[in-house]
């Protein structure tokens, strides 16, 4: 009983018009699409500035999680989708890593393969 | 008049994790306030994700398998203009116009839920434009690659799995964007005719008022962004 009182309160909060709750003020959008455009040219800057190694792939990778986090989040509105959405689209993606890792040790096999095989390099 | 949602007592809804194992275990359907329309497209993005996440794999298990160095893109990309030698330049305006787009498709969205039929209509189309002129640019982008020798089996800098990467990689998401172009361009004339606002129900709105259409499509737009945000990142940059 206690659960469904405050789910009340919540919800009327979370109010959902006829268009599904989904427009919000356009101050937020011009926020992230600014937030966007800086993000590309950082990460351009990475590979203009010529910086490598470790460096460079962290920040890659850095500018590419957060530009993605905010497209998602913000532009396809995962960010006010009820969780049984969310859930449903954020963690399938997850079983990739999964992939990734089984796919680097296969080829690290391939390259020594290679390596001993061709003897090249 | 008629809820969109049916079938659902919207005032019971429980919230957070409550409300995940609530909707998950319950009976008819699982994404509630989510109409049909949204959640297919959902489906088709995630199913989507994967197929260029497998792209993606493939191409860093080709590059990590080989012995032979990969191209380096920030050469292979570069674009001479005025003597000087801008490395990546043409990926970066793509990039920009890309954003751009994604930006203008948020208005767009913005609009439609306040019913502002001309602006949505225009803002649409601002986004097939730059959606085209992406589209250009990877044409010329080919043209340039092809002429200097790229072919899915060869090319004049390093490893052969190069072109294959390449024009699989960036021809899918061309692909992409070039069907976002038609839609857009096939939902931004029914915005502008006003059939949204008629009672008319069609695969693409309920009638009286009923823009999600527009949502839908901007879902679809942003995902093209998104796939690029990966495809900038670990094509171009790495």
């Amino acid at each position: 009983m206690a659960q469904s009182s405050q789910t009340a309160g919540t919800h009327a909060k979370a109010a959902v018009g006829e268009h599904g709750g989904q427009q919000h003020p356009i101050r937020l959008y011009l926020l992230v699409w600014g937030l966007l455009f800086v993000l590309s040219a950082a990460s351009y800057y990475v590979d203009y500035a010529g910086l490598q190694g470790l460096l460079r792939w962290t920040l890659i990778l850095t500018f590419m999680m957060l530009k993605a986090g905010l497209i998602v989040a913000v532009f396809m509105h995962i960010a006010w989708e009820r969780l049984a959405l969310s859930y449903a689209i954020l963690l399938p993606p997850l079983a990739l890593i999964g992939l990734l890792v089984i796919l680097l040790v296969e080829s690290d096999y391939t390259v020594a393969t290679r390596l001993i095989e061709f003897g090249s390099r | 008049m008629e809820s969109k949602y049916q079938g659902q007592d919207q005032t019971l809804l429980q919230q957070g994790h409550s409300g995940f194992a609530a909707d998950w275990g319950s009976d008819q359907r699982v994404f509630k306030k989510v109409s049909w329309g949204k959640a297919m497209m959902w489906i088709l993005l995630l199913s989507d994700t994967f197929v260029f996440a497998c792209f993606l794999a493939a191409y860093m298990t080709a590059r990590s398998s080989t012995t032979v160095d990969w191209p380096n893109a920030s050469e292979v990309f570069a674009l001479h203009i005025g003597g000087h030698n801008f490395p990546l330049l043409l990926i970066a305006i793509m990039t920009f116009v890309l954003i751009s787009s994604s930006g203008t498709m948020a208005m767009a969205v913005n609009n439609a839920y306040r019913k502002a039929r001309v602006p949505t209509a225009l803002l649409m189309l601002a986004t097939a434009a730059l959606g085209a002129a992406f589209v250009g640019m990877q044409a010329f982008e080919w043209t340039k690659l092809i002429s200097e020798g790229v072919r899915p089996w060869e090319n004049p800098w390093g490893a052969e799995q190069f072109g294959a990467s390449f024009f699989i990689i960036t021809g899918f998401h061309g692909t992409h964007v070039t069907i976002g172009v038609i839609f857009l361009v096939i939902i931004a004339r029914k915005v502008w005719r006003g059939d949204f606002d008629r009672d008319e129900r069609s695969w693409m709105s309920r009638g009286n008022g009923d823009y999600e259409g527009v949502e839908i499509m901007g879902l679809y737009w942003h995902f093209v962004d998104l796939v690029w945000v990966f495809i900038f990142a670990f094509f171009y940059l790495w």
